[in-house]
């Protein structure tokens, strides 16, 4: 057993540090925040310079063979720093998508553009009844002659806004929440048929409303084998969640941080507030909170190569306990700061919000617990 | 005992349903019940509509115009409006000042101020905290010197709920800080148009301009402006921070927003079928029905309790936190029963007057805003930590 990182796991958690620190200060993000974009092409273009694009994939593709740590140690970077990049859509969901079940063609012609930062992409998955469960999938791929023709709404598409491709997934057979019978093809963002509606999220990302009317794709927009992407996606999604798990312990430690320095500053009653020991024990539960996310997040992260049962049992442990966890510290965080905790001019506000949010991206607390009920059995 | 209204009571709430029913404006309701933020114009239109039936003085005796109800009436009376999505009155200028003025103004300050506030012709303000005293509010700086027939103010207020609207605030300031922290602040009336005012918006966290800081330098404020004596201001600010506050447990409220929260589920699928099916969510709305009956039964003996003669005391306190931590509560199932649609943030359709296309059901449009909105309700009005040291004190004997 070794907990310490490799010296290249180290390197990379140098790399973001480093470029959160330097260059993503909570000014620049905000900044960011109020493009139009919603996001920063330099960063993006850094991200690609620095080999950061790159972490999941292999050697061969120009990536950097990274596993669950690696992409732990590059998510807790971007936690810290509340980033707002396409990451998580981008290489994460749809790359290494792409990856699992692309053809020899497909992956040649995305995944060194993914690594390189020319495209991004978007999993345009839920749709508006699907609420978490991502094999509830009615958006439909009828065959039309060699191709196909796509139907279907999605919903809360991360990133979908700017995306260059959406990797859509559609039900080519099956009922409703059939596991099988799902397909995933990638659809040009701005192919005919498709429309979007871009808006913010609260927790400072953009995302779109997908709706697909009679789009015609071809052939060679089907990724993998028709009626058979439910494995593959759920791989993904496995880190997916690991990155997001990562994400929350990354910005929760500096929600403890700031928090912390905050109650030794602030005076009242002619002393520190962090003398009250009313408050102080209430540093101490958010600090074991965070202790128990970044547990289980390096048990979700290392958990990634056993059978899928287990995987899936920790990740939904993991989940949940970053959404019960998270909510407590980012609630006493804000009341911590007092009315300062309440103002987005104060950081802790954007800390607070990100990880309350979390929560909704893949999944809440909710929804894992009810996963793990299921999964309780597995040894 | 009997837990039921008596008759005469059961009475008093069925005029007030009916006078609900009757003159609270629809679109005003819609927009409660909708969490949409509400325009000063709306609150102001309720107000002249209560005036006009001589039920927006609920804590004012009788001859100044107010109610003179009865605890229990006014209990009723609260729940009732809540319930039925009425506005909340603002509270600065007739639940706050007003009793102040009531109990310590001069008979000037009487004949003027409160008829103009039952008219809503003033919008108050409240200034007490200041960047360096929130919960510890007696370590206040504004200073005020007398100089001839007025006071020259200096210093800053902060989170001044709706000071953006304000045509008056009322302000504790110190005019003599040689003295004792509680010694030296006075309870002054201040023109919000008075020159050296100004007054800077903060956004809060979901977007909302509800606070301000109010700056002032060299305000000039007529000495007929102090409410009680000089140096005894903390009298006044004590008076009316433990001023009976028979709402500050929002049952009425807590109740809407369940009956609202129970809608909502009903509506939205998970798993194939309606949310309030689903066994988790409908547990947790169990727990939260649960908690509510509690509160509303400790609410209501509080009640009985200053209806028999009693003076409620630090048992507001065990009020406030239990009532603040179950509105929050439902704003947490709000934003769980949304699922995904509570990331989606159009700071436009929070407002009333949106008429574009929501993203996803509109009840999600408002949940995460408010959820977050919501966190004040444990910092503000003395803070949760602070009500617990009350009853630490005050009733622990600790
Ligand atoms: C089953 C059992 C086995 C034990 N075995 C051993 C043993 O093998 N050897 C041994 O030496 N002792 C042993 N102890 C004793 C144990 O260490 C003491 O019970 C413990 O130190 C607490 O002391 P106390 O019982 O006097 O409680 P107190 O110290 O009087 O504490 C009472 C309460 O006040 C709280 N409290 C006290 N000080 C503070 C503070 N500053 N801030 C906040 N809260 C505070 C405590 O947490 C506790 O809740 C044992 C006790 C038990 C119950
Ligand atoms: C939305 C909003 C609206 C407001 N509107 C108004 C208004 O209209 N007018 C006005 O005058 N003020 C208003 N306030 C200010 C409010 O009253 C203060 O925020 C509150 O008194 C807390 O003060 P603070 O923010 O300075 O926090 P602090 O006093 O600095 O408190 C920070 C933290 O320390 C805790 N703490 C402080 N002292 C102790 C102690 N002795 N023991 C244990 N814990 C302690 C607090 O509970 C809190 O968790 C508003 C605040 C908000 C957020």
């Amino acid at each position: 057993m070794d907990f310490k990182l490799s010296d290249e796991q180290r390197m990379l958690e140098e790399t973001v540090g480093r470029l959160v620190r330097d260059t993503y200060t909570f000014e620049t993000r905000n900044k960011i925040l109020e493009s139009e974009q919603g996001f920063s092409a330099d960063v993006w273009q850094q991200f690609a310079e620095l080999g950061l694009l790159g972490v999941p994939f292999s050697e061969e593709a120009g990536g950097f063979n990274g596993g669950g740590a690696e992409l732990m140690v590059v998510a807790e970077g971007f936690g810290r720093g509340l980033v707002v990049e396409p990451y998580l859509a981008t290489v994460v969901l749809c790359g290494t998508l792409v990856d699992k079940l692309g053809s020899d063609q497909q992956k040649e012609a995305l995944i060194p553009a993914i690594i390189g930062g020319e495209t991004r992409l978007s999993l345009a998955l839920y749709e508006p009844n699907s609420r978490y469960e991502h094999n509830r999938v009615t958006t439909s791929a009828k065959k039309d002659g060699e191709g196909y023709v796509l139907n279907g709404e999605k919903a809360v598409v991360i990133n979908g806004d700017s995306a260059d491709q959406l990797v859509v997934i559609a039900r080519t057979s099956g009922a409703e929440d059939d596991r099988d019978g799902l397909s995933a093809f990638l659809v040009d963002g701005n192919a005919a048929g498709v429309s979007r509606r871009g808006y913010p999220t609260i927790d400072g990302l953009r995302a779109a409303e997908v709706v697909l009317k009679d789009v015609k794709v071809g052939a060679d927009a089907l990724l993998g084998a028709e009626g058979q992407a439910i494995d593959a996606l759920e791989d993904s999604l496995a880190l997916g969640l690991v990155a997001l798990c990562a994400e929350a312990s990354g910005a929760m430690e500096v929600a403890c941080d700031q928090t912390l320095e905050y109650i030794k500053e602030r005076q009242q009653f002619g002393v520190p507030i962090g003398k009250f020991q009313a408050l102080q024990h209430r540093m101490v539960e958010m600090r074991m909170e965070l202790e128990k996310v970044r547990s289980i997040t390096m048990l979700a992260a290392c958990s990634l190569n056993e059978s899928r049962e287990l995987r899936d049992k920790r990740l939904a442990a993991a989940k949940a306990q970053v959404g019960k966890s998270g909510r407590r510290v980012a609630e006493e965080a804000i009341q911590l700061f007092g009315g300062m905790g309440m103002m987005e001019e104060t950081p802790i506000s954007h800390y607070a919000k990100r990880i309350v949010m979390i929560d909704h991206h893949l999944g809440d607390s909710e929804y894992h617990f009810g996963r793990l009920e299921s999964l309780l059995d597995v040894e | 005992m009997d837990i039921n209204f008596t008759a005469e009571e059961a009475a008093f709430r069925d005029e007030v349903r009916a006078f609900l029913k009757d003159k609270l404006p629809a679109d005003i309701s819609r927009k409660v019940k909708e969490h949409k933020r509400l325009g000063k114009e709306d609150t102001v239109r309720w107000q002249k509509i209560l005036n006009e039936q001589g039920w927006l003085a609920l804590h004012w005796p009788k001859e100044y115009g107010g109610t003179g109800w009865s605890p229990i009436q006014k209990h009723i009376f609260e729940e009732e409006c809540a319930e039925a999505g009425a506005p909340t009155v603002l509270p600065f200028g007739v639940n706050m000042v007003a009793p102040v003025i009531i109990k310590f103004g001069t008979q000037e300050q009487k004949d003027y101020y409160l008829p103009r506030i039952l008219k809503s012709e003033d919008w108050w303000c409240q200034g007490y905290s200041e960047p360096g005293a929130g919960s510890d509010l007696a370590s206040l700086k504004t200073r005020a010197v007398r100089e001839g027939d007025h006071y020259v103010v200096n210093g800053q207020k902060t989170w001044t709920t709706l000071g953006q609207h304000a045509d008056m605030i009322f302000c504790l300031v110190r005019t003599d800080p040689e003295a004792k922290k509680q010694e030296g602040i006075s309870f002054l009336l201040i023109d919000m148009n008075t020159p050296g005012i100004t007054v800077r918006p903060l956004i809060t966290l979901d977007g909302e301009h509800e606070v301000n800081e109010v700056f002032f330098d060299d305000v000039k404020v007529p000495v007929e402006n102090l409410v009680g004596e000089e140096n005894k201001g903390w009298t006044c600010a004590k008076y009316l921070l433990t001023f009976e506050r028979t709402g500050i447990a929002g049952v009425g409220q807590s109740k809407a927003a369940l009956a609202h929260l129970k809608q909502v589920a009903a509506q939205q699928i998970s798993n194939g079928r309606p949310l309030i099916e689903d066994p988790h969510f409908r547990r947790r709305l169990a727990d939260v029905e649960m908690e509510l009956m509690s509160l509303e039964m400790t609410n209501l003996r509080t009640v009985a309790a200053a209806e028999a003669g009693g003076v409620p005391g630090a048992e507001s306190s065990f009020l406030k936190i239990m009532g603040t931590e179950l509105r929050q509560e439902i704003t947490h199932l709000f934003r769980t029963a949304a699922g995904p649609y509570a990331l989606p943030f159009l700071n436009e359709a929070l407002h009333d007057d949106f008429d574009g296309n929501y993203v996803g059901p509109e009840f999600a449009a408002s949940v995460s805003a408010r959820y977050f909105n919501f966190r004040k309700l444990s910092i503000f009005g003395g803070s949760n930590e602070i009500q617990k040291n009350i009853i630490s004190k005050m009733i622990l004997g600790l």
